[in-house]
């Protein structure tokens, strides 16, 4: 048998395999983003992604850095757990500037909302029959919207 | 700023009694800006959800909070959170009836069928330990956060829609104006910045709960001990973090 000289053949496949190799890591460092993999098998960057929408409702404790005085009116009530925003809406622009004014809910359909009956609601819940009850005045006439029990 | 030797033995005070990201948020904390403190730390937090029936009214003010505070779009059969009436006739409890018109956003009309058994089960991404939905991601471009919150990487995303097929709580939707997969996210923007989810600061019978289970004096640990829960298919071994109290049998 005689000996084995056919080296560039080998070479030539080396060759092939390191453009290969190199063709892969290139594409690779191009194709897979710099935070993949830090934190986990995904972009460690979509979570500050995630964390960057702005806010919309601005939260309890906003909107009682300025409102004291309703906050105080509404702590000894059976509304005294409901969030600001719950009957207002979202704030978080009126919480920035308060220039920004805040709409005044409809004093009827802010209650209704709630308080109209439904069997699937709790039995200790309180509903009404808004009509039977009042016609088609405004809650507000009777009830005052910080302190609803008379 | 001159480093002398008292700026360099405070500095290295802080650090000595506390971690490194605590320290750098040190001068914020002490001056009550909580807020402004740099780097959460996700790996201190377990974030769970309890969902309480007993208490749900129905007013489908969670599923309006959502949708305002994630630009979630307002058409129907898009929600990150939405509320399910069940109805259960006692001759044919077999077959619940279950309606969510808009899924709630407008509340719910009057029953008006009596003598059945009738609640409301509000639902939302059940944050699942693990989760399904990650589990088929081609791509990576849904995960798990290293608090606990399953999130979607939309500029990753292809559009697949293996993860919709794939939530066995039909959690998920592909977003009508990026074309990408979208779901609940907690309201990671808020509860990474210490405020409560929209629909837990919204909710105003206190149907909903945030919990983080990593720390001890959470009132989560309280609740869980104290209250019969349940969450969502357990037999799909999905680990869900979303806790229902007060959870019907009828319920799916």
């Amino acid at each position: 048998m005689p000996p084995f000289r056919s080296y560039e053949h080998l070479l030539r496949l080396a060759a092939l395999f390191a453009v290969g190799a190199v063709l892969f890591l290139g594409l690779r460092s191009v194709l897979v983003p710099s935070d993949y993999g830090r934190l986990g098998p995904y972009r460690a960057g979509a979570l500050a992604a995630n964390q960057a929408r702005p806010i919309v409702y601005a939260g309890q404790a906003a909107c009682v850095d300025c409102h004291s005085d309703v906050a105080d009116i509404r702590k000894a009530n059976a509304h005294a757990r409901i969030s600001c925003e719950t009957c207002h809406g979202p704030l978080a622009g009126h919480a920035m500037d308060p220039a920004v004014a805040a709409v005044r809910p409809d004093p009827r359909a802010v209650c209704a909302v709630c308080h109209l009956p439904s069997a699937a609601k709790p039995r200790d819940f309180k509903t009404v029959n808004f009509t039977e009850h009042a016609g088609d005045a405004a809650c507000t006439t009777c009830h005052a919207a910080h302190a609803p029990k008379l | 700023m001159p480093f002398d030797r008292r700026a360099f033995l405070q500095q290295t005070g802080k650090l000595l009694v506390l971690t490194a990201p605590a320290a750098a948020a040190w001068d914020y904390l002490i001056a009550g800006e909580a807020e402004k403190a740099p780097g959460y730390d996700a790996a201190a937090h377990w974030w769970a959800m309890i969902i309480d029936i007993e208490r749900c009214i129905g007013c489908g003010r969670c599923v309006q909070a959502c949708k305002a505070e994630n630009g979630v779009s307002l058409e129907p059969h898009y929600f990150r959170t939405w509320v399910e009436r069940y109805q259960i006739d006692p001759d044919d409890p077999e077959h619940p009836q279950v309606d969510s018109p808009n899924g709630g956003y407008d509340g719910f009309p009057t029953a008006t069928k009596a003598g059945v058994k009738t609640f409301f089960v509000p639902k939302l991404c059940n944050q699942c330990a693990d989760s399904p939905c990650v589990q088929v991601c081609p791509v990576g471009a849904t995960f798990q956060t290293p608090d606990g919150v399953v999130l979607v990487d939309k500029d990753y995303c292809l559009g697949c829609r293996y993860c919709v097929q794939a939530c066995p709580y039909g959690c998920r939707y592909i977003n009508p104006e990026t074309h990408t997969a979208d779901k609940c996210t907690l309201c990671y923007h808020r509860i990474t910045k210490g405020l409560q989810t929209a629909c837990v600061e919204v909710c105003p019978t206190g149907a909903r709960y945030l919990g983080d289970l990593k720390n001890p004096n959470d009132p989560i640990h309280e609740f869980l001990r104290t209250h019969k829960v349940q969450v969502l298919k357990p037999q799909m071994a999905t680990h869900p973090k979303t806790f229902y109290n007060g959870l019907d049998g009828a319920v799916r």
